[in-house]
């Protein structure tokens, strides 16, 4: 005979204590541990937001200052530090720049991701939960920005209001809300049949007390992980603004701006000021997706 | 009466020596699953044993978790990544199935062992022709021609009793009703010609009287075909209807082993004691004989207690011999063919009645509350097609209701899906506006008026509990906070801490723990989050509330515990009940009246007396005959309706019932709509049938009434 697990339990169960929400939320980033994939994106986009946070003590050099023009990595710089990363054709310290630039990166990808989270949120939710001629209005819509070659619209807006940070913000929210907006609606409209909507509804609540307090917080799951998949695609949309020459105002560091600007010195002998950034901007959105991807596997496990 | 004849305990050897010229078409021995988690391993099934004889039926009967469908899977030995065999073998025609090769057991699956699972629809592939699908099978286990397998198909179809088979091989699975599904599920199965037929809760997903017909078909294959067959069901009373043997398990063992006379009986084992008196059979009523629930919940897997798993729920535990190690099987008096889990199934007087049985004081109905007159509610479907709005059709899901419920009453509304018991609710909460007719609670006309018009003191007068469990309460928020809401929308309390208090007060009325109004809803089982739903409709101290099938999602030894609280709080706060429901055991067992509806209309209504007796409605009659009761003392006289529940965007012109009624007179019935006969003062029928052929009707139900079956001599244990 098999033995049976010799748990002894015949006292009623204890009832647990319930965990805090701060705790929950770290049990839940340590079941990230259980995905390598997750675990290494996290890894990356923490060490970057690690690097932003840091910035002041990181960067040994105002990104801004020309120093020694054209030197390689691991140069010695005049004041007897090193260029770990070298500089650029201005002579301006890459390390620093590319700190001080993922610290642009980083705050302007998730305030427009996050600013395209609060409409495509609402937006979704009203056509999900109100359906009829509101879901029809707002899906058309969508349907018409959706269709918009992004870039395209990208250039559109940038060229119509300028280029500054809160224009890239605009242009963000503008072409990824819609996509926003299809998920929620339809997480919407499967999570307003639960019978708890029902409950809601039978005493009377208003349908914005529904909406955020009954279905929104159950739809979280999947647009965490959508979330992730967004900053990364907001990334990669400042990096190429930057690029066209739309993204933020020189000087300031911006790594898509810094691409453009030294991209004709790589076939000179120098592609590590192109390659530098090149290589800080697909790390980072090669993070996101990992993490993204970690979260839907950690979700989807049990 | 107590027996005091010693138990003999056998070695497991000695029991399978039991000579038998026949080799068993299944046969499990000391067979133990496992599965493994991100916890560890979770030994899902331990000590499983099982022969199955060819032409045989043998029954699985537990709550859900015990193991049944897990026994299945493992036969089919589709585990899964996480799940493994750990331990005794599976012998399927002699041969261990555990060494064959993957290629050989792709062979057996399919052509020689079978499965029809619940859901008819996540069998058949919705994109293939029904036609397509069944030859598939011959075509992919045999050498035979494309038309012959069609030709065997279309054979098959007519012999699981399909009508018009040619039809239905030409259709995709979504254009057949359920009920039809699953008769080309069963087809299927039956089509390589099995020596064994896995049925996983065939009818679970189905209407009762769709039920009723499939399960007819099931005994017919046994007894024609003699396919031996394993039945997996929660429902003892279908278990009785269609086994020869039965195996009651709990917690990943199997307590109970034997003949179905035997197990229905004589039952040896506490668990199945417990499980046969929390159903409600006819005989059980909620003031003179109510249901005894099992206390406690089922063990988590990886908590099961040492020794006796049912020891921490069981009346007759003794510490020192239930929990010290573990429990064996043992033969009940010495009779090899049924055998129990139980150290101490010699002992105990079986015979006494379940204890601690209080009858309670019939309650006297007050005034009436809700009075609900020619209530209808249409809805208009528009086809519209791609260019021009093609015609509006009407579907009547509510259809000229009138009916009244008093202070203290319980009204069951009975009905199958599609009667628009659904809808009703919907208009009576306020979410739906009634097409005509008028609802009033007390002087309020609500008809026409959605639940934000009304005033919060009307809401919270009238208010429901739901059918789902899993989905009753909001995942995201704590218990406490959601009926904290309830008691602020209502403006029962406005202070803080007195919600607070309110709320702990409620789970106490419940009988919850208090710390639960911390818990988050996927910490609690099943019949706890029921719980907390009723405590949810009872904050703002209701009038009326309407009841959803609050039951018919829990496990049977739960079900009984909900059943009753729901009873008690009614009686405590004299509040109407409308309860809705498919299962007449329970609507028998607590309802006060009855109103049976078919397709949106009233077809009977009377007290529960009138309508368990004749005269019947044909509905009702058939309705009776349909359920499944688990109990050998009741004979039931059998109709099984032909033909399925029509579209409700299609109904008769008639009698909604006309297209599958028995009684139908061509002529009358389909044509014109039924009149109301009234039997006696309250005892209404919608039938054109004369009230003497009513009247001469006889009764669906029998009780043998002798209360037990007479002490059988005890078969003496072989000399020791």
């Amino acid at each position: 005979m098999v033995d049976i697990t010799p748990t002894r339990t015949t006292t009623p169960e204890p009832i647990a204590r319930p965990p805090s929400t701060v705790r929950r939320w770290l049990e839940s980033i340590a079941l990230l541990r259980e995905s390598w994939v997750g675990s290494i994106g996290a890894v990356i986009v923490l060490g970057f937001a690690l690097m932003a946070v840091l910035a002041p003590l990181i960067a040994p050099y105002d990104p801004n200052l020309p120093m020694v023009p054209f030197a390689f990595p691991l140069s010695a710089a005049p004041d007897g530090g090193v260029f770990w990363l070298g500089t650029d054709h201005l002579g301006r310290d890459m390390l620093s720049r590319i700190v001080w630039g993922g610290q642009r990166v980083l705050i302007y990808a998730t305030v427009a991701t996050m600013a395209a989270y609060v409409v495509g949120v609402l937006m979704g939710l009203m056509a999900g939960y109100f359906r009829g001629w509101t879901d029809e209005i707002i899906t058309f819509i969508a349907n018409v920005i959706l269709s918009f070659p992004v870039m395209v619209l990208y250039v559109l807006i940038i060229a119509k209001f300028g280029a500054s940070g809160a224009n890239i913000v605009l242009a963000v929210v503008f072409a990824s809300s819609p996509g926003i907006m299809r998920i929620v609606r339809s997480l919407t409209l499967d999570i307003a049949t639960r019978e708890y909507v029902i409950a809601a509804q039978t005493r009377g609540e208003s349908s914005w007390y529904i909406m955020l307090w009954e279905i929104l917080p159950n739809a979280r799951g999947p647009l965490i992980v959508d979330f992730c998949l967004r900053m990364g695609y907001t990334t990669i949309t400042i990096g190429a603004l930057g690029f066209l020459g739309l993204g933020l105002p020189p000087p300031d560091p911006d790594w898509g701006g810094m691409i453009t600007e030294t991209r004709s010195f790589v076939l000179a002998g120098f592609p590590h000021m192109a390659i530098i950034p090149a290589v800080a901007v697909s790390l980072l959105v090669l993070g996101f997706n990992m993490l993204a991807d970690g979260l839907r596997e950690v979700a989807l496990r049990d | 009466m107590v027996t005091s004849t010693p138990i003999q305990s056998q070695t497991l050897a000695e029991t399978w020596a039991h000579p038998l010229d026949q080799t068993p078409v299944l046969e499990c021995r000391n067979l133990c699953i496992s599965y493994f988690v991100r916890a560890g391993e979770v030994p899902a099934v331990v000590d499983f044993n099982l022969r199955l004889m060819p032409g045989e039926a043998h029954g699985l009967v537990g709550e859900s978790g015990c193991g049944k469908s897990t026994v299945a899977l493992a036969i089919m030995n589709y585990m899964g990544k996480n799940g493994a065999i750990t331990g005794g073998e599976i012998l399927f025609q002699g041969r261990d199935m555990r060494t064959m090769t993957a290629e050989k057991l792709r062979q057996i699956r399919g052509s020689k062992i079978a499965m029809v699972y619940q859901e008819p629809m996540a069998s058949l592939n919705p994109s293939m022709k029904i036609a397509d699908q069944l030859a598939e099978v011959p075509l992919y286990h045999e050498d035979i021609s494309q038309a012959d397998a069609f030709e065997r198909s279309r054979e098959m179809l007519s012999k699981v009793r399909l009508p018009d088979p040619g039809r239905i091989m030409d259709s995709y699975p979504h254009q057949i009703s359920g009920g039809q599904q699953q008769r080309v599920v069963i087809a299927m199965a039956l089509l390589s010609n099995p020596a064994l037929l896995l049925l996983d809760e065939p009818t679970t997903a189905l209407d009762v009287t769709v039920e009723a017909g499939i399960v007819e078909l099931i005994k017919d294959i046994s007894n024609e075909i003699g396919t031996s067959m394993i039945y997996i069901s929660h429902n003892l009373g279908l278990i009785l209807e269609t086994c020869d043997h039965l195996t009651v398990m709990y917690s990943g063992e199997a307590v109970e082993v034997g003949r179905i006379s035997d197990v229905f009986s004589r039952m040896r084992h506490p668990y199945t004691q417990g499980l046969f008196s929390s159903i409600p059979v006819p005989g059980t009523d909620k003031n003179a004989r109510p249901l005894v629930a099992i206390p406690g919940q089922l063990p988590l897997p990886h908590q099961r207690p040492t020794g006796c798993n049912f020891g921490p729920r069981c009346s007759h535990a003794v510490s020192g011999r239930c929990d010290t190690s573990e429990i064996p099987m043992v033969t009940v008096n010495g009779d090899a063919g049924h055998k129990v889990r139980c150290v101490r199934a010699s002992e105990i007087d079986w015979t006494a009645r379940t204890v601690n049985v209080t009858q309670r004081e019939p309650v006297e109905v007050g005034d009436v509350v809700l009075r609900v007159e020619e209530l209808s509610k249409h809805y208009e479907v528009q086809r519209t097609g791609l260019l021009l709005v093609g015609e509006t059709k009407t579907v009547k899901a509510n259809d000229d209701l009138t009916f009244r419920a008093r202070e203290a009453e319980t009204v069951a509304i009975v009905g199958e899906s599609g009667c628009g018991k659904s809808t009703f609710a919907k208009v009576l909460m306020g979410l739906e506006d009634a097409t005509a007719g008028e609802v009033f609670l007390g002087d309020l006309e609500l008809g026409q008026l959605g639940v934000r018009e009304r005033d919060s003191k009307t809401v919270a007068q009238l208010q429901m509990i739901f059918q789902n469990p899993f989905d009753t309460l909001n995942p995201s928020h704590t218990v406490g906070s959601q009926i904290a809401r309830v008691i602020r929308k209502f403006g029962v309390e406005t202070d803080p801490v007195k919600i607070h208090q309110r709320v702990l007060e409620l789970l106490d009325t419940v009988k919850l723990p208090r710390e639960f109004a911390e818990r988050r809803p996927r910490q609690l089982s099943g019949g706890q989050k029921q719980r907390v739903g009723i405590a949810r409709a009872f904050a703002g101290d209701p009038k009326v509330v309407i009841a959803d099938e609050p039951v018919s999602a829990l496990d049977v030894s739960v079900q009984a515990a909900v059943t009753e609280l729901l009873m008690d709080i009614q009686r405590d706060n004299r509040t109407t009940l409308l309860f809705i429901s498919h299962d007449l055991s329970v609507v028998r067992y607590l309802a006060d009246r009855v109103i049976v509806m078919y397709l949106g209309q009233i077809m009977e209504k009377g007290t529960t007396e009138e309508i368990f007796s004749p005269p019947y409605h044909p509905y009702t009659e058939a309705l009776l005959s349909a359920v499944p009761i688990a109990d050998m003392s009741v004979t039931k006289r059998k109709i099984v309706l032909s033909g399925e529940l029509p579209s409700p965007t299609n109904p008769p012109a008639g009698c909604p019932f006309s297209t599958r009624c028995p009684y139908v007179m061509p002529g009358t019935c389909e044509s014109t709509p039924p009149p109301e006969r009234v039997m006696s003062a309250g005892h209404a029928i919608a039938c054109h049938l004369q009230d003497e052929h009513l009247r001469a009707m006889q009764p669906v139900i029998e009780i043998d009434d002798t209360p037990d079956p007479p002490p059988e001599p005890e078969l003496l244990p072989a000399a020791e």
